[in-house]
């Protein structure tokens, strides 16, 4: 089908299924922090606008958690229709982390997330704050389950082959992999970036339309804190991470960087832009600067970074994509990283709030957080090929035997089911988004209860905006 | 260690399975249902007794497939790569009704009618697709090395048809006497009206399955009908006939909760004959659970967790259905 393999669509079906997944927990996680550090702190100083600001954000929290848990749905039976010969393989491993994965999740739906979201009038404001805390907490535990597992596939150890399976010696050891921290706070802290931007984006969306209220004021300060504390934190982050995966990982390391040779007794340039050839086995049209790339990499001018050549031909991931996905994700990082600073600046000055060009800029840096997630796990997965579990088993090996026909059709599928499906869920959010927060919002809410008019139980239903415009568009003159 | 992890972790798996049947059964019947139910205020009806728990019903699924992943990771990789396109329609039809399921009540009375049909096409493919799948694994899969060895429409027969088309009429039961007991009025005798002949339709499904099955797979026949077995077995059919009985008297007399219970009851019945015919095969016909078991480590590692986990999912359940016992009224919505 199109002159692609069975392999090549398993592996396309696989990164578009986790590709739209991954976008819900992100914000998942990263909302769930907000909503407590938001709750923590009206509980503190009693300012209402951070309880209002609770109830608008734990709206799009609740839709954007009933999305994760559909589309999670699939993950979970993936690796056994499409990778068995991986599930069988790896299983007594994988299988594991990502029922403890699972099981975290379910333990968190099964009692705190129904109190954080529908019992704001039924219980006390401590017990409603811990289940906020925990709830958070417990998407970060999910966070471990899940790292722990990709991470073990990439930095494999704890483990004997026997029987040409492997098996856990040390539990431990297989969790806490070389590769795990740095992977954990690099995507933990990603998250967080992701939604911090969102969150950002809405509130210059309303400020652009001259909508302003101190909540709208609120979101924006607080997003941009974290763009100017953060963001320069989870560099250093990705840097510590980039020296975890030279030392465990290098081809991965060099194909980013399109570095195909070094030259005796010279340091590795950086090659800043270029177009890697994997059939020329060289990076064309190339622009470097001498020695940064060791300088960068080795913290030294005279050590060499591994290059692609030193390694076989079939053991290459494809530098072509890792390059240029890398340089996107830390493009989109050096914006974050500027977009702060000029945030610090408009702040000093007291333009925050009224420099168009700046909202018109954190307007557009919206979909930066998650555009960066995405361009970094493609450049960490990718750079991981030829390899499923690395050196241990190759990709090709892992797939199941199904026809490219029959991948083909699943994957259309797929792909026309998730865009009307998830395309639908998403826009609701951005409705969400579009109404803004109303100030006293958090003062009528948590009706319900037997015998009430309407009573929550689902994630969703603490959304309860309409799904599309009925007799007209009211938004404009609500604020 | 004296225990028998691997047993452990199949009671688990064998009773998170039983949980999904019966209680995403039920609420996919109510999709099944829906065509024979024009009026858009019984629908809202129909969909408000399931709004609170549906979600926490599909849990189980995940549950299932994880735990398989984790303490039979052969099994989860042969079975489900067998199935590969039953699975990807089943999921498919799931994600469908679950946001159909979320945005129906979101959306304007003159776009419902779009979230309806999905729903239903939803409820439909999905129970279709695990009865295709259940015909298919009651079937067996041919297994070379450690790999499924058949082809990609291997699952594609008469049987496992037919399978198909009696899951679909299992549900709409349960959803059925699932309605008698929550509702009351038009839509309560509605139900009772159709009641009557889906049990005489399922019945004839579990007696076309038990008489196709044996005569089909000798080994399933060797295992019910060799003495002393039959002796131990007869009970499961004739109680199947007492219970589909008292379930049509039940409905007959207008009872509320007894038809909803018995039908529970049939279920039950139904899955222990299929416990029965295949223990203790994972993969039937051959692979046994003991030969499919993940490592020791694995399984002990993960049932930690499940040991902790499953019993507070279970006492949420039924915390749950107790707050939203009763009947549901128009009016009254649970969203």
């Amino acid at each position: 089908m199109f002159g692609l393999e069975a392999l090549d669509l398993a592996r396309i079906q696989f990164a578009f299924t986790i590709s739209f997944h991954i976008v819900f927990p992100a914000i998942t996680i990263g909302l769930a922090s907000y909503l407590a550090v938001l709750e923590g702190l009206w509980l503190r100083t009693g300012n209402t606008l951070y309880r209002d600001l609770y109830h608008f954000w734990a709206k799009i929290f609740a839709v954007n958690f009933g999305m994760g848990v559909v589309s999670g749905l699939v993950m979970a039976y993936q690796f056994g229709t499409n990778w068995s010969a991986f599930s069988d393989f790896a299983g007594a491993v994988t299988g594991p982390l990502l029922a403890y994965e699972v099981l975290t999740a379910f333990f968190l739906e099964a009692g705190f997330l129904g109190v954080m979201l529908f019992g704001w009038n039924r219980v006390g404001p401590g017990l409603h704050f811990f289940s906020t805390l925990m709830v958070a907490i417990g998407t970060l535990i999910s966070t471990f389950w899940i790292l722990a597992s990709n991470s073990w596939m990439h930095t494999p150890q704890g483990h004997e082959i026997i029987d040409g399976r492997v098996v856990p010696m040390d539990w431990l050891a297989v969790i806490f992999n070389p590769s795990f921290p740095y992977r954990l706070a690099h995507m933990a802290v990603a998250a967080f970036l992701a939604t911090a931007f969102f969150v950002g984006a809405s509130a210059a969306w309303h400020l652009l339309r001259g909508r302003d209220n101190p909540a709208l004021r609120k979101m924006l300060s607080m997003a941009m804190w974290m763009a100017l504390l953060v963001a320069p934190v989870q560099a250093f982050i990705g840097d510590l991470h980039g020296l975890n995966t030279l030392e465990y990982q290098p081809a991965k390391i060099a194909a980013m960087e399109g570095h195909w040779e070094n030259r005796p007794g010279e340091p590795t340039p950086l090659i800043l832009f270029g177009w890697p050839d994997m059939e020329r086995e060289e990076t064309r049209f190339k622009l470097e600067i001498p020695a940064l790339g060791s300088l960068i990499l080795t913290h030294s001018l005279d050590k060499q970074v591994p290059a692609l050549k030193e390694f076989a031909p079939e053991d290459r991931p494809n530098a072509t994509v890792v390059f240029w996905t890398f340089r996107l994700m830390v493009a989109l990082g050096l914006l974050m990283i500027l977009t702060g600073v000029i945030a610090s600046w408009l702040r000093w000055r007291g333009r925050l709030y009224q420099s168009r060009p700046f909202l018109h800029l954190v307007l557009w840096m919206g979909p930066s957080g998650i555009i960066a997630i995405l361009a970094g796990w493609y450049t960490t997965e990718i750079g991981r090929q030829p390899w499923v579990v690395y050196g241990l088993m190759r990709t090709a090996d892992a797939v199941s035997s199904h026809s490219a026909t029959q991948l083909g059709v699943t994957l259309a599928l797929f792909v026309l089911v998730y865009f009307a499906v998830f395309g639908v869920g998403i826009g609701y959010v951005l409705r969400l988004v579009r109404k803004g927060p109303q100030l006293g919002e958090g003062a009528e809410t948590g009706s319900g209860g037997p015998g009430q008019q309407r009573t929550p139980a689902r994630p969703i239903s603490a959304a309860d905006e309409h799904l599309e415009h009925e007799g007209g568009d009211h938004l404009g003159e609500r604020n | 260690m004296g225990i028998d992890l691997s047993l452990i972790w199949a009671v688990i798996i064998i009773f998170g399975i039983m949980m999904y049947v019966v209680m995403d059964g039920f609420d996919l019947g109510i999709g099944i249902l829906f065509p024979f139910v024009r009026d858009a205020g019984s629908r809202d009806l129909m969909m408000n007794t399931v709004a609170p728990v549906w979600d926490g019903n599909e849990t189980w699924l995940v549950l299932g497939g994880a735990g398989l992943f984790a303490a039979f990771p052969l099994a989860y990789s042969v079975v489900l790569s067998a199935l590969y396109l039953p699975i990807i329609l089943m999921l498919i039809g799931l994600v469908f009704r679950g946001v159909a399921f979320e945005f129906r009540f979101k959306a304007s009375k003159t776009r419902r009618h779009i979230w309806d049909k999905a729903f239903i096409g939803g409820s439909l493919l999905a129970t279709f697709t695990q009865g295709v799948a259940l015909g298919a694994f009651i079937h067996g899969f041919p297994v070379q090395g450690r790999e499924f060895a058949g082809g990609p429409f291997d699952w594609l027969t008469p049987f496992s048809l037919f399978c198909g088309l009696g899951l679909i009429v299992a549900y709409a039961l349960l959803g059925c006497t699932w309605l008698i007991m929550k509702t009351e009025g038009e839509l309560q005798k509605r139900m009772h009206d159709i009641g009557i002949p889906l049990v005489w339709v399922v019945l004839a499904v579990i007696g076309i399955v038990s008489i196709w099955t044996p005569l089909t797979h000798p080994a399933i026949a060797e295992r019910w009908f060799s003495l002393p077995n039959l002796f131990w077995f007869m009970p499961v059919p004739i109680l199947v006939l007492l219970c589909a009985f008292a379930l049509m008297r039940s409905i007959q007399r207008y009872a509320h909760y007894s038809p909803f219970i018995l039908t529970l009851v049939l279920v039950f019945l139904g899955y222990s004959g299929l416990g029965i015919s295949l223990w203790p095969n994972i993969i039937p016909p051959s692979v046994s659970i003991w030969d499919a078991a993940a490592p020791p480590q694995s399984q002990g590692f993960t049932l930690v967790g499940a040991l902790f986990i499953i019993p507070l999912i279970l006492v949420y359940t039924a915390w749950s259905y107790y707050v939203f016992r009763g009947k549901v009224r128009p009016g009254e919505a649970y969203h």
